[in-house]
């Protein structure tokens, strides 16, 4: 039997690795760097998808009718007549001084309209993500526990479904079944439109806005509201958050500690929950953070299906009339969302992990 | 002298790539799910193929005095709101899949096996410079990114397949580099290195073939998420238009419909579910099949 050198479980890998190219434990200095580099990039990618397109960014302001003065007046208002890399030294000093622009349809400033609508995705995607991960972690560790047995493969078909499935169809069968067929279930948008305009909260998070204000039955439509798309979330992204769980869980327990916990008479649960488990906590909040991410691109569908005013919402209706400015800002956005969750999931290792110290 | 001439030769030159192949084919019959996945793949191509003979209607003629109608009779699944026969309408559908995922596929696997095989390869400035686009791409989820690049060009099909390549090739880079990494130093690449071959050479005869099988796998791990891709621009009205049967697009008309012609929707969402299950299955089985780092540790 060969000798285990213990404490071999590697960092996740996936998306968490890539502000670490190369696997190298990078410095603080180096990693803000890196970030800004990142950011940077970012910038220049929105900037040269924004100025690709064959649409007219002059024509979606003024319209199919607009005078030749007109035109270009806005042509040269907008900085379109300058040279390139002035344009986008000017686009840079717009970011950095937070002026994203007026969006076309609201003819409010793009960055007050996402304010205002991220708190309903937030508030699904924080049920999803709980959704998820309460029924992800739990699963992978009864997978790893019975690798190769009947249950590891039932969960397995049952995560890939849930990885397979076109989730905008899934909400349409959700709706067709549970709120038309059974009843069981809200239908579209976050309350039903009798409620509409009762609570005006502070949060903007309808749950604690209606809580706050003490108006129950605006608290219960929210919550039937949202319980159907944020189940389906949830289940889409339990997929990665099983398997990412199984493969964690199959690598403490094929370690030697496990099985002197046994040896020494320690219970089999014990040694699972005591034992491995605890071993796996820090790479599992890495995961659910990265998975919080991930749920924006499934948040973007699932908002269309069942009309949630909220971010992903937005950027579709935005898209549809070819406002390039303000989609390239909510682009944007989900970027800098994504390098501060995997900053995050950074830090939490370094917080967690005794190793990384 | 004779003997070696006369000695039973390989039946063909192609007998020695075949025969691992085989041997893969047979791994994964054996396992239920990755048979059920590479049964369901064979269906589809065999459908694609003989969609014209086995469809029972025109996909795009309209009859306006048969529209909703509920499966069964004349039409296997019904008809959508312009009187078309859906089955017809899926059957064709199975061309317009395979040829997104195709496209993308040949366009993706050179991309990154490119960006990862330099980086790896060269290493130092190379190295630095194209992951670091790499990583800039991967900081968006791949529809978010899709989405953009299809506003900017504007909604059709050919875009969407333009956006998706241009959103999946990363991963494959990063794969494709740190396979590299490992065989970077190993002594048949020094080997080749002292007989003088130049770098595009080592890279291209010694480090490729090497990264082919996991890159293979990741490619079909990645159809499942391109095909889920493609149907969400076409839901969205950012990938195939109207009239095209394309199953997102589908979807999206009958979702008008849903509440009381449930057909409409029913059907191409669970021939989306079922393909991309089938790749789903089927890259799975092919990681147990070929890759031996995994297989040691099962």
């Amino acid at each position: 039997m060969t000798i285990s050198t213990g404490n071999a479980s590697p960092r996740p890998v996936g998306l968490g690795s890539f502000l670490r190219p190369g696997g190298r434990v990078r410095s603080l200095g180096g990693q803000v760097v890196s970030i800004l580099v990142t950011l940077f990039g970012l910038l220049v990618l929105t900037f040269v998808i924004g100025r690709m397109m064959p649409a007219d960014p002059v024509r979606a302001i003024v319209g199919e009718d607009a005078t030749q003065d007109t035109y270009r007046m806005v042509y040269e208002r907008l900085g379109l007549d300058r040279p390139i890399w002035e344009q986008f030294f000017r686009y840079l000093g717009d970011v950095v001084t937070g002026n994203f622009g007026v969006a076309i349809r609201t003819g409010q400033p793009v960055i007050s309209d996402i304010l205002h609508v991220m708190p309903a995705t937030i508030e699904l995607a924080t049920f999803a993500i709980v959704i998820g991960a309460g029924l992800g972690i739990p699963l992978g560790v009864i997978a790893a526990v019975n690798r190769d047995k009947l249950a590891d493969n039932v969960i397995r078909v049952f995560s890939l479904l849930g990885h397979s499935m076109p989730i905008f169809w899934t909400g349409m069968i959700g709706l067709i079944i549970f709120y038309a067929s059974l009843g069981w279930v809200g239908g579209s948008g976050r309350m039903s439109s009798f409620y509409i305009g009762l609570v005006r909260g502070p949060t903007g998070f309808l749950l604690i806005d209606s809580l706050i204000a003490g108006e129950w039955d605006v608290f219960w439509s929210a919550l039937n509201h949202l319980i159907l798309p944020a189940s389906l979330l949830g289940y889409s992204s339990s997929a990665y958050i099983t398997r990412m769980t199984r493969s964690f869980m199959l690598d403490q327990l094929n370690q030697e500690y496990v099985t002197t916990a046994r040896v020494k008479g320690l219970s089999r649960h014990d040694t699972i929950w005591k034992h491995a488990f605890v071993n796996i906590r820090v790479q599992l909040v890495t995961i659910v953070a990265l998975s919080y991410g991930g749920l924006l691109e499934g948040a973007v569908l699932i908002e269309t299906v069942f009309a949630w005013p909220g971010f992903g919402q937005y950027l579709t209706n935005n898209l549809l009339i070819g406002d390039m400015n303000a989609v390239m800002t909510c682009v944007l956005i989900v970027g800098v969302i994504f390098i501060g969750l995997n900053v995050l999931s950074d830090v939490l290792y370094r917080v967690f992990d005794p190793r990384t110290r | 002298m004779t003997d070696i001439v006369n000695a039973p030769k390989p039946a063909s030159r192609r007998q020695p790539a075949v025969a691992p192949l085989l041997n893969v084919l047979r791994f994964l019959l054996r396992s239920p799910t990755s048979a059920f996945g590479l049964a369901v793949i064979t269906l589809l191509v065999l459908l694609a193929i003989f969609a014209p003979l086995l469809a029972t209607h025109d996909p795009y003629v309209q009859n306006l005095n048969n529209v909703l109608q509920p499966p069964g009779g004349n039409h296997l699944f019904g008809t959508d709101e312009l009187g078309r026969d859906i089955f017809s309408r899926l059957l064709h559908g199975t061309r317009i899949t395979l040829n997104i995922i195709f496209l993308v596929t040949i366009t993706v696997g050179p991309i990154g096996l490119a960006v990862g095989t330099i980086a790896g390869y060269l290493g130092g400035i190379f190295d630095t410079i194209l992951m670091r686009i790499t990583d800039i791409f991967l900081s968006f989820p791949g529809l978010i990114l899709a989405l953009a690049f299809v506003a900017a060009l504007g909604p059709s099909l050919n875009n969407a397949i333009i956006a998706i390549a241009l959103t999946s090739w990363p991963p494959i880079a990063r794969l494709a580099r740190a396979e590299t990494l490992t065989f970077r130093s190993s002594d048949y690449i020094a080997a080749a290195r002292l007989q003088g071959a130049s770098p595009f050479r080592i890279i291209m005869h010694s480090i490729v073939p090497m990264c082919l099988p996991s890159v293979m796998i990741r490619l079909t791990l990645n159809m499942a998420t391109v095909i889920l891709t493609a149907a969400g621009l076409g839901f969205l009205g950012l990938g195939a238009q109207p009239p095209m049967p394309e199953w997102g697009a589908m979807i999206a008309t009958g979702r008008r419909y849903m509440l009381d012609s449930w057909w409409l929707v029913t059907f191409p969402g669970v021939s989306i579910l079922l393909v991309s299950l089938a790749f789903n299955l089927l890259g799975d089985g092919l990681r147990d099949a070929l890759d031996p780092k995994q297989m040691n540790r099962r």
